[in-house]
């Protein structure tokens, strides 16, 4: 389990003027066939989410013991049920719901916030760099997944305390990747010239930064939707989230688990999802890394 | 060599300090007073009173801060308000237990992430690198607590080969092929993570490395290619060495899931235990010390990359 932005080395794509780039990345991305699969399956998934009270035919949160851990297959429960005779497909689809919403909201807030420390902290003096980045160092300390069990155990358990703890948790990371391409743009004799032409500070970090840091930000902010999703599962699966009956599919997953000796297909079914949402993040990052030509941590 | 060390040594205590503020912190985020969570709201005054002194709550917050600090310097770390027992006990055998399991998951995951990555990146764009980095990714997006559950129900539960939960009944050190068996499954689990983390990283940093003009002229040069490859881990090792230091922390760190399916008794269990029982001095202990754990790790990394590789002593 990692957050993998150990000291990123970033390398700045060639700056390419602002429609031509994104031209260019749309047409890269057009061309990569694992890309397309990948995104189309996140399509998917969130189309279900939307859509699942359109897709489904039963209750999620009613059913009938005497239906408990039907296999796959059983007639009008084409994924089997749980362990309470609940539809299992049903389930999966609301589940998409929170797992989402608990796995990409702390990485979109992460990002706004790391994103704007680590550009501060990228172009402001020594002093700002030294005060930001040093604080980082601290929570940096700290094993990623230890310090959101942490805080949600100490916070008590719920949709929003698990966001907030996932967030604090990947703030350091973006805040490192964001000061770091910075100072690498800022360096960069464009910046210079803009400088010496006149920009003001202002203009010279919207035009000249801001369009430069975007991509790796964007690149890196997209594999970290991937350990999001897996620790956000993993928070509701401990009975640190998502607490049930809610759908969500850690906390199925979690109740679930008791039944492998039943029926260990339905059993593994939440954790296959997962499985497969977080891959999909993770080759889409991939994917729009080689797109952007972007270089990411190591 | 020893300036940089020395420097990197002393730069450690302000990152130690702030950990332990945060773990300090930790029980004073929840809204209220910390002692709600020992205290059912219905107690009366006098008892509460009582507890409040003898946990010194009543001093103020920098005092509390301060006389924590002092004790834990000292290695007292507080007794469980659930047992009454001392924490440092209960988290030496739990973090003994995790050690257990992740050390072996750390070599054998290290191992098989520098091979795998390193076939990738000489076979670039073959048949065997795609094979490789299908692995790898597996690895990387793999909830690893729904690998447990999976490889219990294919070894445990379908195949029958091998125990499904718990530690042998040495407990500790294996002593035994039983004890060994106990194993098998929570250290094949937490290798996978590692396993894709560091494939991905080899593989990268040996197809910059190649890309690089002094490989070409060591090729022109008419090494062999053994002698090539050779040349080019050495180069990609200090990356891939930070790498190693990271995830051999998040392994001490991040086991409790797998522990948790595993019902392993180690530190990541202890942890869930204090959480669910509120037992915020074991919670705050297995904090400090995983994280001391992972700073140490990370400084010795540091040290030792310094001294492969000349350039970041800069």
């Amino acid at each position: 389990m990692s957050i993998t932005a150990a000291a990123p080395a970033i390398s700045i794509p060639a700056p390419v003027a602002g429609k031509g780039y994104w031209r260019l990345v749309g047409e890269r991305l057009a061309r990569d066939k694992v890309t397309l699969v990948v995104a189309a399956i996140l399509l998917a998934v969130i189309l279900v989410a939307i859509f699942a009270p359109l897709i489904t035919a039963h209750d999620p949160y009613v059913g009938r013991v005497a239906n408990r851990l039907k296999p796959i297959g059983t007639p009008n429960h084409w994924l089997g049920t749980d362990e309470v005779g609940r539809d299992l497909w049903t389930r999966l689809a609301y589940g998409s719901r929170l797992t989402l919403l608990t796995g990409v909201t702390p990485v979109i807030v992460a990002t706004l916030i790391g994103a704007t420390l680590g550009i501060v902290a990228g172009i402001g003096g020594r002093v700002v760099n030294t005060l930001v980045m040093r604080t980082m160092d601290v929570f940096y300390a700290f094993p990623s997944v230890l310090l959101a069990i942490a805080i949600c155990g100490v916070l008590g358990s719920g949709v929003r305390n698990m966001i907030l703890s996932l967030t604090i948790v990947f703030i350091p990371p973006v805040v490192r990747v964001s000061e770091s391409v910075t100072t690498q743009v800022r360096s960069l004799d464009f910046v210079e010239a803009a400088r010496a032409t006149g920009a003001s500070l202002a203009m010279v970090i919207r035009h000249q930064v801001i369009a430069n840091v975007l991509s790796p930000i964007l690149v890196y902010a997209t594999s970290l939707v991937s350990l999001s999703i897996i620790l956000a599962a993993g928070l509701s699966f401990l009975g640190l989230g998502v607490a049930p009956p809610n759908a969500e599919w850690g906390s199925m997953l979690n109740a679930l688990r008791q039944s492998i000796y039943v029926n260990p297909v339905n059993a593994a079914l939440p954790g296959l999802v997962i499985l497969i949402t977080s891959m999909a993040f993770n080759l889409m990052s991939d994917g729009l890394r080689s797109a952007m030509d972007v270089r990411l941590p190591r | 060599m020893l300036v940089y060390a020395l420097v990197r040594i002393l730069y450690t205590i302000p990152i130690l300090l702030g950990v332990s503020l945060i773990a300090f912190g930790l029980i004073h985020l929840v809204p209220g007073n910390p002692l709600d969570l020992l205290l059912p709201p219905e107690a009366p005054k006098e008892l509460v009173d009582q507890i409040k002194a003898k946990y010194g709550f009543d001093q103020p917050l920098y005092i509390q801060y301060f006389t924590w600090l002092g004790r834990v310097a000292v290695g007292d770390l507080g007794n469980s308000v659930f047992t009454g027992e001392p924490v440092r006990e209960q988290l030496i055998s739990a973090l003994s237990n995790t050690l257990v399991l992740a050390i072996p998951a750390a070599v054998l995951g290290f191992a098989l992430g520098i091979f795998l990555g390193a076939v990738a990146g000489f076979n670039r764009d073959t048949w065997i690198d795609k094979l490789a980095s299908a692995i790898a990714i597996t690895g990387v997006s793999m909830p690893h607590y729904w690998g447990a559950i999976v490889s219990v129900i294919l070894f445990s539960v379908i195949l029958n080969w091998l125990p499904a939960t718990g530690m042998g009944p040495s407990g500790g050190l294996p002593q035994s092929w039983e004890d060994v068996t106990h194993m098998i499954l929570p250290v094949a689990t937490l290798s996978l993570i590692p396993m894709g983390v560091i494939s991905r990283l080899v593989r990268a940093t040996v197809l910059e490395i190649n890309g690089q003009e002094f490989t070409a002229a060591l090729r022109g040069k008419g090494l062999r290619r053994k002698r090539i490859i050779y040349h080019v881990l050495k180069n990609a090792a200090p990356p891939a060495m930070a790498l190693m230091g990271l995830q051999f922390g998040y392994l001490l760190g991040g086991s409790i899931l797998v522990e948790t399916v595993y019902n392993w008794p180690g530190s990541g269990q202890l942890m869930n235990l204090a959480i669910f029982r509120r037992d915020i001095p074991v919670l705050q202990a297995t904090v400090v010390v995983l994280s001391f754990f992972f700073v140490l790790i990370n400084l010795s990394v540091d040290v030792l990359q310094a001294a492969i590789d000349p350039r970041i002593r800069r």
